[in-house]
């Protein structure tokens, strides 16, 4: 059995992003775990410089492929080269972080390598000299365990797997295509930017979701929202919704958590408002520790929280920014 | 324009799963079945691609027999033939997509249509799969789609709330995300449609899976969670104990 793991470093504004050194870290990991090599990939012009870093964060070895032709996104393009890198690094895994690029291009690189998918794990090691991954599923309801019969691909979800650090010095090999921009199947053209510096819920360390107790924001439920946005910004959280906020048109679809919305893992989610359905509690039972502010004593989210204050998310959102404030001052 | 639409059945999102006797799948005691919720995006978008520019939407299963549930839900909101590969195992989105391109090659197509993940194995990649395995251009996680002169104009949900627009050649496949549409309720004149409809079924071509289900477990339970206290006087004493018990902040 090879040994090696490839790892597909996301890059963002000339960096590698956070959940990208997260699936490094792992990739290391399971690279000691095999007695192999952790083979970074990049793709993408100018960066040469963070590349020769990446030995700081488990690479032991980094391929960079710094054509034009991944100065923009392409699903088959990224497809084809981490296809390309597979067969050339041997490796027995190929991981990427499970962000919307990762999810994207990942699937469609497995079948070009005839294999399937471990999609949004929260684990992976050896165990009985096969590689196992552990993946939520029914939006967290179950864990499957699963294995490949050869090469694993898989996506890593962000903020589960921790950053290495060591002292490895890397090499940087160049990494050369045989296709072009007009190979292409599908290119970015344009990005529309969302609301500028925003937080993905499904990214974010913390994250603060309302519900329907919150009410109309364009109604009575105004100031609330307002107030649930301050308490958020205070910790640095996204804005997360229930799926009923949602479907009322209150808030962007992007934010719902929940079955049909996104599976998140903060290390914090505080739930302001919400009753807690088995399809909510599936998409952020995952989360480290959960606060719930209810008015309902009764209402299934308290069966899932750490902590919980019983009482109107009028007064108790307004209370608690002011007591956070207070503590991360000091 | 020639629509197919891949669905799933799969269970509802307020079944409760427990692993089964096997340890490797669910208990289905209970369960109740339902169209996957993004398919259904998928479903209307397709029906509104027919109606605009003519052509024909059928609508494509893999699954045992009384899939045709809910390949005849499809027809009775608007979909024109319905075909189901029929297997009674669980593939995962490799085989899966093998068995759905294997047929696909023999039914002419201009758009294939797809939900951007299931609610069941959650895997976001039969859609990208076929298209790799068909060798077409795909967008994934569509919220707004256009079709003009042979040419798809999409947008996809990326991170931060940005969209990045793609325009792809048809054919095409297109994976399809809630805030693409509204799906609509099936009409009287849809359910007699259903009724009547032969479903096109013949066995699936699906190879052995790619990832294999060694063990399913429940999800870790949670410690016993504790009230802290009632209305806004209990604030701090929150947050406390978030940042000297819980450490998290």
């Amino acid at each position: 059995m090879s040994k090696n793991v490839l790892v597909y470093v996301e890059c963002a504004d000339l960096r590698p992003t956070k959940a990208g050194l997260q699936a490094l870290g792992a990739g290391q990991r399971l690279a000691r775990q095999l007695g192999g090599e952790a083979v970074a990939l990049l793709t993408g012009p100018g960066l040469e410089a963070e590349a020769a870093k990446l030995g700081a964060h488990g690479a032991n070895k980094v391929q960079l492929a710094a054509a034009e032709v991944f100065a923009t996104y392409s699903q088959d393009g990224l497809a084809r080269l981490v296809t390309q890198q597979a067969a050339a690094t041997q490796a027995a895994a190929v991981l990427a972080s499970a962000t919307p690029m990762g999810k994207d291009f990942m699937a469609r690189a497995a079948a070009a390598g005839k294999a399937g998918l471990a999609a949004d794990c929260t684990d992976i090691k050896v165990e009985g000299g096969k590689i196992h991954a552990v993946r939520p599923v029914y939006a967290g309801k179950a864990l499957a365990t699963v294995e490949a019969a050869g090469v694993l691909w898989a996506t890593l979800r962000p903020n589960v797997f921790a950053v290495e650090a060591t002292a490895i010095s890397a090499p940087v090999e160049n990494v050369n295509v045989s296709y072009g921009p007009g190979d292409l199947k599908s290119v970015v053209r344009e990005i529309v930017q969302g609301v500028k510096g925003k937080l993905d819920v499904a990214e974010a360390e913390i994250v603060v979701s309302g519900g329907r107790g919150l009410k109309d924001p364009a109604g009575e439920g105004k100031q609330n929202w307002e107030n649930l946005e301050k308490l958020a910004t205070t910790l640095g959280a996204a804005v997360g919704a229930s799926r009923a906020v949602v479907d009322a048109g209150w808030r962007p679809h992007g934010d719902q958590v929940g079955q049909t919305g996104k599976t998140v893992s903060p290390k914090l989610y505080v739930a302001c408002g919400i009753s807690g359905a088995i399809q909510h509690l599936a998409g952020m039972s995952g989360s480290k520790v959960i606060v719930a502010i209810n008015k309902d004593d009764t209402a299934p989210i308290f069966k899932v929280a750490d902590y919980g204050i019983v009482g109107m998310v009028e007064d108790v959102v307004p209370a608690l920014t002011a007591a956070f404030a207070e503590t991360l001052k000091s | 324009m020639e629509i197919i639409v891949c669905i799933r059945r799969a269970p509802t999102t307020d079944a409760r799963i427990k692993p089964g006797p096997d340890g490797k799948t669910y208990d289905p005691a209970g369960v109740n079945f339902d169209i996957s919720e993004y398919d259904k995006f998928a479903i209307e978008a397709g029906i509104e691609l027919k109606e605009k520019h003519g052509g024909k939407a059928t609508v494509l299963s893999l699954g045992p027999t009384v899939s045709s549930k809910e390949l005849r839900t499809a027809i009775a909101m608007g979909c024109d033939a319905a075909s189901l590969l029929v297997s009674d195992a669980q593939h995962d989105a490799w085989a899966t997509a093998c068995a759905l391109a294997a047929k696909l090659k023999t039914m002419p197509h201009d758009l294939l249509l797809f939900g951007w993940n299931s609610v069941d194995n959650q895997a976001a990649a039969t859609g990208q799969m076929v298209a790799e395995l068909l060798g077409l251009p795909c967008v994934s996680v569509t919220v707004a789609l256009e079709v003009k002169d042979g040419v798809a104009h999409a947008e996809r949900l990326s991170a931060h709330g940005n969209r990045e627009r793609i325009a792809v050649k048809l054919p095409a496949v297109i994976t399809c995300q809630k805030g693409l549409n509204k799906p609509r309720q099936p009409n009287m004149k849809g359910l007699m449609n259903a009724k009547k409809t032969v479903i096109d079924e013949s066995p699936a071509n699906a190879p052995a899976n790619g990832v294999v289900t060694v063990k399913l477990d429940p999800p870790p339970p949670r410690p016993a969670g504790k009230i802290v206290g009632k209305g806004p006087e209990a604030a701090k004493a929150l947050v406390g104990l978030l940042h000297n018990e819980a450490k998290v902040v």
